[in-house]
């Protein structure tokens, strides 16, 4: 075998090889916490998206930032699904794994589809690693990879060749292995080269040596597939039939942070984000302290609490109030979203929702806190819910909880999870003059002035601080529903809450008509809400494709319900409803409409398969 | 009632009072404090409608409602983040936080340190009345060891608070104390704090009536008060008692009453206050001045420049926007890699 920096092409088209047409593929990346998974996954996802592919991915990693090297406890995978079709997940089970140590392999073959291809970084089956990994004998020797195309190679070994006059330590080379993996999965998918270099020289632009290891280790690991004779065949994925566009590819808190800034220049407002960190939400804190040069101001706050007052204060003062948070912080900011209720400002608070309760699994994905966010709260106390389904649709779901908390003088909640917040997916870039105008106006004119006094959305006035003739009080005790001050009235009491339930009840009229994929009425309707659209949506296909009577609805609004809701329910004979929880819409669906539903529900802090879905789908109906 | 911005020199305390019944119990030391604010704000040159008044719960927590200004009254010790997020979003605003000796100690305690050492420009007056009197008689964070109250009938065996210590560590840049009833070292005090550029933390000891009456008497009868009260004034010798007779001199770090004239003791032996030289540590020596051993300083511990926290946040805004120019929306939108899909 030559030296593989002899023989590395610039970025050519392969041998003689045979090309394999795929439909779709699932690929796997998996190695140590430390080993850039997630890096060569993300560059991998960009790669096939600029050929036109459709595409979805699902990293998982963690909570451990850096576990001990080799543990089956610091393996950090991530997983994409491309296709030539629209792509609803990141797949079930991988056609292909790459593995970079013996942990990453025993956790993740068998996942592989049975005859799928394991690319396997033999430089790290060391029998110390053997051992961590809890191998009695090497899988590589033993039998384990019988039912795989097992593809060894060393690429920790190839990797310190290419280098080893770089002048960078041991520690520093052993970095640059995951783009030797990149460079072979680009050859093997017949991607070009050319857009990984510039984007390697832009990322490590501050360390020229760093960056040079890196496009030598990717043209290295390109270069070995396209001069061994270890592989028979290559791969090629048709681009898939897209709305006609201009896409990037983006990960669900990028798409809320955008829609946040969106919302902030459409309106004119300035952005304020109040903020702790936590995961899985931190991203958006992180994306927004970095786009100063809009209206936005992120303050990092000393704790949830105070990132959440710290909104309603700016909020007060005129801004857009934003705060971002996961579950435990959900938790810590209910007293303050409670006094949002009662002042009546906008606020919007976003739950990046991950496993609980309490510290639960932070990097794992769960739906259990739709009751929280509805009910949550001491007192009759309304909010506004609506959930995102995919990682794009975070953009929209950030405008449109903007637009409703302003509106409606009110705080609103945007639930998103972990798969979505992390997950990626193309998205065609809207132009900013293709987006709705998003109108607020101050109340100036102090005549007749009254704090708690309605307009057509039973919304009170906002009124910025500055503004002469208007110095008014709001506060968390109950007040007069018309001139704000003290009130402990029975009647006014009575009055006040009943009122602050219609103005949020009364969202449900400007909710546009539900769309249900598939026949308007039929055997079984799968309701969703949030992240399971993706594996809804595939597995309802799919049993469509059966010829079964079954159709999806994806709810975005979950408090109040789309007035329409209840009509949609009943043009079907039965209702399903798979959560990641242990049934929460179910219960919120009975109580509201009396219905029978059944139930698929999963904590495992992983997202459903298509295959679960499909399989209760033909339980019930099949 | 409306005032042109242009007019506020003409405003007078009935500008700023809001018409509505006070609920404090009669002879509350509350009504001193919002007398003396009613009387400072029309001086400070700002208009009426550009005060903001944001409070936690409690007693005190109350005053916002009785001022015509804007004013929010939140919940229970979040007053600092409130009016910090209110501050960073309406740098024209003057914002005023009044919170308790609970609120600001007990349940806020966390908003407390940080709003002190962030410098936002804010003014935070804390009425320390050592008690809890909406809630009726527990014992608070500012309540003396062995105070007997409902929740402590036995005796308090809790340590209390300084909060002069407490602000002044977390590095307030403006800290004071000062007494209710003593109205002219209190509106002082209070306007000094409102022309302070950042955090100003002003502990004003006040008298709870009906469930701790005669905390503070020491320091407020005439007949005994100057035996018991150090009142501060930069660069001026600590010297207090009837006729100026004792003073205070720090051996070292130690501090000792010294009588004047005894054993040949001049007052130009007695430490001097400084309150404007930055990291000394001494503002903090005096502050640990307490009864019984030693009178109770009273006055302007520190008062020192430091960058404003909105200040510095507007810097850093002009910083992105002279590397990045303002931002385009349409820019962000594409970000650093788009390809196009075509008919």
């Amino acid at each position: 075998m030559a030296a593989p920096s002899e023989t590395v092409p610039d970025s050519t088209s392969p041998r003689a090889r045979r090309v394999e047409e795929l439909d779709r593929v699932v690929i796997r990346f998996a190695g140590d916490s430390g080993d850039g998974m997630q890096l060569a996954g993300d560059e991998f996802s960009r790669s096939v998206a600029v050929a036109g592919a459709d595409f979805a991915t699902r990293p998982e990693y963690p909570s451990e930032i850096r576990a001990p090297a080799g543990t089956l406890f610091g393996v950090s995978g991530f997983q994409i699904q491309y296709s030539s079709h629209e792509v609803f997940t990141a797949g079930d089970a991988p056609d292909v794994l790459v593995a970079m140590n013996p942990a990453a392999l025993k956790l993740n073959l068998a996942d592989v589809r049975h005859g799928g291809m394991v690319i396997v970084n033999t430089g790290a089956f060391t029998e110390a690693n053997l051992a961590k990994a809890g191998y009695a004998a090497n899988p590589l020797t033993d039998g384990s990879l019988s039912h795989y195309q097992a593809y060894p190679v060393n690429i920790s070994e190839l990797t310190a060749q290419v280098l080893k006059n770089s002048g960078l330590s041991k520690k520093e080379i052993a970095r640059s292995k995951n783009y030797f993996a990149l460079g072979l999965m680009l050859w093997l998918h017949q991607r070009p080269l050319e857009d990984e270099i510039a984007d390697i020289e832009r990322k490590f632009s501050r360390a020229p040596a760093i960056a040079a290891a890196n496009v030598a280790a990717l043209r290295a690991g390109y270069g070995f597939g396209d001069t061994t004779e270890l592989f028979p065949v290559v791969y090629h994925v048709k681009p898939a039939p897209m709305r006609p566009g201009t896409y990037r590819t983006l990960t669900g808190n990028q798409a809320a942070s955008l829609g946040f800034v969106a919302a902030s220049e459409l309106s004119g407002l300035p952005l304020f984000l109040g903020s702790y960190p936590i995961t899985p939400a931190s991203d958006i804190l992180h994306t927004l302290a970095a786009l100063k040069h809009f209206a936005v101001t992120t303050f990092q706050a000393e704790d949830e609490i105070a990132g959440v007052c710290s909104a309603i204060g700016a909020a007060f003062g005129g801004a857009l109030g934003l705060t971002t948070t996961s579950g435990p912080g959900m938790a810590l900011k209910t007293e303050a979203i409670g006094l949002a209720v009662m002042i009546e400002l906008p606020l919007v608070i976003v739950n990046v929702q991950r496993g609980g309760p309490s510290t639960g699994l932070p990097t794992r994905v769960e739906q259990a806190d739709l009751l929280q966010a509805v009910y949550g709260r001491h007192g009759e106390s309304p909010v506004p819910v609506i959930a995102a389904r995919s990682p794009a649709d975070c953009f929209d779901c950030a405008l449109e909880a903007v637009r409703m908390a302003v509106t409606y003088m009110t705080p609103v909640i945007l639930l998103s999870d972990g798969s979505i917040a992390n997950g990626a997916e193309p998205w065609r870039v809207p132009a900013a003059d293709e987006l709705a105008p998003l109108p607020v106006s101050f109340r100036t004119d102090a005549e007749g002035f009254q704090p708690y006094a309605r307009d057509e959305h039973l919304a009170r006035a906002w009124v910025r601080p500055g503004t002469p003739g208007l110095e008014h009080r709001v506060g968390g005790l109950e007040k007069d529903s018309l001139t704000g001050n003290l009130s402990s009235d029975p009647a006014n009491h009575q009055r006040m809450v009943t009122l602050r339930a219609a103005k949020v009840a009364g969202i449900a009229r400007e909710v546009p008509p539900l769309v249900v994929q598939g026949p308007p009425s039929g055997d079984l309707l799968v309701v969703g809400w949030g992240s399971t659209y993706g594996p809804i949506a595939q597995a309802v296909e799919d049993a469509q494709a059966q010829g079964l009577s079954v159709s999806h609805l994806h709810l975005r609004h979950l408090n109040p319900f789309p007035a329409d809701l209840g009509e949609v329910l009943a043009r079907f004979r039965s209702v399903l409803v798979p959560e990641l929880n242990l049934g929460q819409l179910s219960r919120l669906l009975r109580e509201r409409y009396l219905l029978d539903v059944a139930q698929l529900n999963k904590v495992e802090g992983r997202p459903f398969t298509t295959a679960e879905i499909l399989g209760r789908i033909e339980e019930l109906i099949g | 009632m409306s005032h042109a911005p242009g007019a506020p020199q003409q405003l007078t305390r009935k500008d700023f009072e809001t018409g509505l019944e006070v609920r404090w119990c009669p002879g509350c030391g509350d009504y001193a404090v919002l007398s003396q604010l009613q009387k400072l704000l029309p001086t400070l040159g700002i208009a009426r409608e550009n005060f903001a008044f944001i409070s936690g719960i409690g007693c005190s927590s109350r005053l916002p409602y009785y001022m015509a200004t804007y004013g929010m009254h939140s919940i229970h010790g979040r007053a600092p983040a409130i009016a910090t997020g209110l501050k960073l979003a309406r740098p024209d605003l003057s914002v005023w936080v009044v919170t308790g000796d609970g609120d600001a100690l007990a349940i806020g305690g966390n908003h407390f340190i940080h709003v002190m050492r962030r410098n936002v420009d804010l003014k935070v007056i804390l009425f320390n009345n050592r008690i809890y009197g909406l809630t009726k008689g527990q014992y608070s964070p500012t309540s003396g060891f062995g105070a007997v109250t409902k929740t402590t009938p036995l005796g308090s065996i809790d340590r209390p608070f300084n909060p002069v210590g407490l602000a002044l560590a977390a590095g307030a840049t403006f800290v004071a104390r000062s007494v209710d009833v003593d109205l002219e070292h209190l509106g002082g005090v209070l306007r000094q704090a409102a022309l302070h550029k950042g955090t100003a933390f002003v502990e004003v000891y006040q008298n709870c009536v009906t469930f701790n009456d005669g905390e503070y008497r020491p320091l407020t009868d005439p007949k005994v008060r100057d035996e018991n009260r150090l009142l501060l004034e930069h660069g001026k010798p600590m010297v207090f008692g009837k006729g100026r007779t004792k003073g205070i001199r720090f051996n070292g770090a130690v501090p000792e009453v010294v009588t004047l004239g005894e054993g040949g003791v001049a007052e130009a032996d007695c430490a001097v206050h400084d309150a404007r030289t930055p990291g000394t540590g001494a503002e903090y020596l005096v502050a640990q001045l307490e009864p019984p051993a030693f009178p109770v300083p009273l006055g302007v511990f520190r008062s020192v420049e430091a960058p404003t926290y909105g200040g510095l946040t507007d810097d850093l805004a002009r910083t992105a926007r002279e590397r990045m120019g303002r931002g385009s929306l349409d820019q962000l939108l594409r970000g650093r890699t788009t390809w196009a899909i075509g008919e």
